[in-house]
């Protein structure tokens, strides 16, 4: 014997360790010893489910009697007929649960019921004759002795198995190289969003910020149509999407390369999150942090875009711009990285 | 006459027999304060009639008096700001060129004068009073070219038909939507900002000083100049905030129109909360009885 043994408690005798305490005494409730009570109980669960009619008679009433629309402040400034319709039918509900809640608790039967567990498995018997009863239908059909029909039909099986998969190549075509490219070309004027009017460097001040879009997703044909439209038009506007932001060009440190991206300490830059492409122009003047406001991924625009804060893991994509002949602002190229949150591809091309 | 002295004895009787009570010294003070601002009151010339025939060289005269006195100490005597030596820090911003906008916008929502330096200046009742604002405006104004205080007429739809202010409002509100709602939420609520700033709420706000707010860009907020967005856009947007006003509210009551953080909040504390209480109701053994069955 060693010590652990030595320390465990003494065996009683018997059957079990512990003497089996048995069910403590049932307490009574009151409305199972005084008839009084138990009346009591049974006109409270009648009331409950009386004012749930009475609130159901009153939803009735309010869908007829007011009107969807025309009465937006009439009770306590709130919907008439929203309001009545939902505080009507929210009395109902919540009476009926609290009246079927009060009847379990006051007037169904309080007896403790004791159910023994016993094993999960069948009988020895039962699984005998389950195994023998499989065994004959496969010596039955024969399909040990016909290889000819049990692998046609395998054959069979497999390729409806197929089916639905080769169904998933509709969610394709594979985007390609859509993810690299956006709509800007050389040359594109850069737009005002929402009101599509091109913006002149003398219209800026230092501190202004413009969200602003490239000129093509707002440019018309002969008729009147959106030269581009419809998906097309949403997609090429959420990948197009830009801010602009005058500072003072000497607060602007460009990288290698990029010394000629902006006019005038106007910089333009992808409106696309990196993280997982919200769109972001929550910028501060002073300090020219553009704050994401999804998961406060923060982007210094006077550094290139650098990530200074937060879940983003690459710069925010900067668009070169210049000026064109009349002086408005227009895009030296396409973004040279793919705009918004990054994907498997990305560096592989 | 009698009478009264009789009374005006008694009530010094009564007086003077409460006079060594704690609060009698107060109460003597609080009476002589009030009776020194009544007669100063009514004695001291109504700013209404003075400010009327000023002349603009007086204006910037007394504004310049105003501002050596309430602003020169962070902005400098000549508004061209105050650095601090040790880091070079910026206490209180250069003013020449912000304009008459910035200081009607500064003063007249009482952000300036600064009670105290902070993340962010709080906007609270205004210091001054419309004289000398217009006063300390014209006085910053002259130091260098800057943005006008906005007439009544640039943020007004009068004189529009009803279909053009409809087409203005639903403009209003695109641009509202692209260009304001990062910071300011969906329908103006304000927003939090980073290291302890905010977007103020801008509902309510007068549309003058929401105006000179977009072509001032005070604090931390952008730009939005007459070039950047033209004064109709500006227009547009302050009757999108307006309209708002009487939006209908369809679905009850909108929790400060904050979005998720009231709305879960309420979920959260009342519909959860709810929940919890009646499944304690429904577990509590309240119902039973130490008696002993009578018949069962």
């Amino acid at each position: 014997m060693n010590d652990h043994d030595n320390n465990l408690p003494a065996v009683p005798e018997g059957d079990e360790p512990v003497p089996n305490p048995g069910l403590p005494p049932h307490h009574w409730r009151p409305t199972d010893v005084d008839p009084k009570a138990e009346k009591r109980a049974e006109r409270q669960v009648a009331a409950f489910f009386g004012v749930a009619t009475v609130a159901l008679l009153g939803f009735f009433v309010s869908y007829f009697a007011f009107q969807v629309g025309d009465n937006w402040d009439t009770i306590a400034g709130l919907g008439a007929s929203n309001l009545m319709l939902g505080l009507t039918l929210a009395i109902a509900f919540l009476c009926i649960g609290i009246g079927l809640i009060h009847w379990a608790r006051k007037l169904m039967t309080d007896q403790e019921i004791v159910e023994l567990r016993h094993p999960a498995a069948s009988s020895e018997e039962d699984r005998s004759t389950s195994v023998g009863l499989v065994l004959q239908g496969v010596d039955d059909s024969g399909i040990g002795r016909r290889p000819l029909v049990r692998n046609s039909l395998l054959g069979a099986l497999g390729l409806v198995g197929l089916a639905p998969i080769i169904m998933l190549r509709d969610l394709g075509p594979l985007p390609g190289d859509k993810l690299l490219h956006t709509i800007w070309k050389p040359g594109m004027r850069v737009v005002r969003d929402v009101v599509g009017t091109p913006i002149h460097v003398s219209d800026l001040e230092i501190g202004d910020l413009v969200n602003a879009e490239p000129a093509a997703i707002f440019e018309l044909d002969d008729e009147g149509h959106h030269v581009v439209e419809g998906v097309e038009l949403q997609i090429a506007k959420s990948k197009g999407a830009v801010i602009l932001l005058r500072m003072e060009p000497g607060e602007i440190t460009p990288w290698k390369g990029r010394e000629n991206w902006s006019v005038e300490g106007i910089v333009c830059f992808s409106k696309i999150c990196t993280h997982v492409g919200c769109p972001i122009s929550l910028n501060e003047r002073t300090k020219h942090h553009l704050l994401c406001p999804c998961h406060q991924s923060t982007f210094d625009l006077a550094d290139n875009g650098k990530v200074i804060f937060g879940p983003a893991a690459r710069h925010l994509p900067q668009l070169p711009i210049e000026v064109d002949d009349e002086g408005y602002l227009v895009a030296q190229s396409d973004f040279t990285e793919p705009v918004g949150p990054s994907f498997w591809e990305r560096d592989k091309t | 006459m009698r009478l009264l002295n009789r009374q005006l004895n008694g009530l010094a009787g009564r007086v003077s027999r409460h006079r060594r009570r704690p609060l009698a010294g107060l109460l003597v003070l609080l009476l002589g304060l009030l009776l020194t601002g009544t007669v100063y009151a009514a004695f001291s010339p109504s700013s209404a009639t003075a400010g009327a025939a000023e002349s603009d060289t007086e204006q910037i005269a007394k504004g310049r008096q105003l501002f050596l006195v309430g602003c020169a100490f962070c902005h400098g005597q000549n508004g061209e700001g105050v650095r601090a030596q040790r880091d070079g820090n910026i206490i209180g911003p250069p003013l020449v060129g912000v304009g008459a906008a910035a200081v009607d916008f500064q003063v007249g929502t009482g952000r300036m004068p600064m009670a105290q330096p902070g993340a962010q200046v709080k906007a609270k009742a205004p210091v001054y009073n419309a004289d000398e604002i217009a006063a300390l405006a014209a006085y910053v104004a002259s130091l260098g070219p800057g943005p006008a205080i906005p007439d009544a007429g640039d943020y007004s739809l009068e004189g529009l038909s009803d279909q053009e202010r409809e087409e203005a409002i639903v403009r209003g509100g695109q641009i509202f939507l692209t260009n304001c709602t990062a910071c300011h939420n969906f329908e103006g609520s304000g927003g939090a900002m980073p290291r302890g700033g905010y977007a103020p709420k801008i509902r309510g706000v007068e549309p003058r000083y929401i105006y000179e707010a977009m072509l001032t860009g005070p604090q931390s907020m952008d730009v939005f100049s007459n070039g950047n967005l033209s004064p109709d856009e500006k227009r547009d947007v302050i009757a999108y905030l307006q309209s708002l006003e009487n939006q209908p509210n369809y679905g009850g009551f909108g929790l400060g129109g904050l979005g998720p953080v009231s709305e879960g909040l309420a979920a959260w504390l009342l519909g959860i909360g709810a929940c919890v209480g009646f499944a304690v109701w429904i577990a509590a053994h309240t119902t039973r009885t130490s008696k002993g069955n009578v018949s069962a």
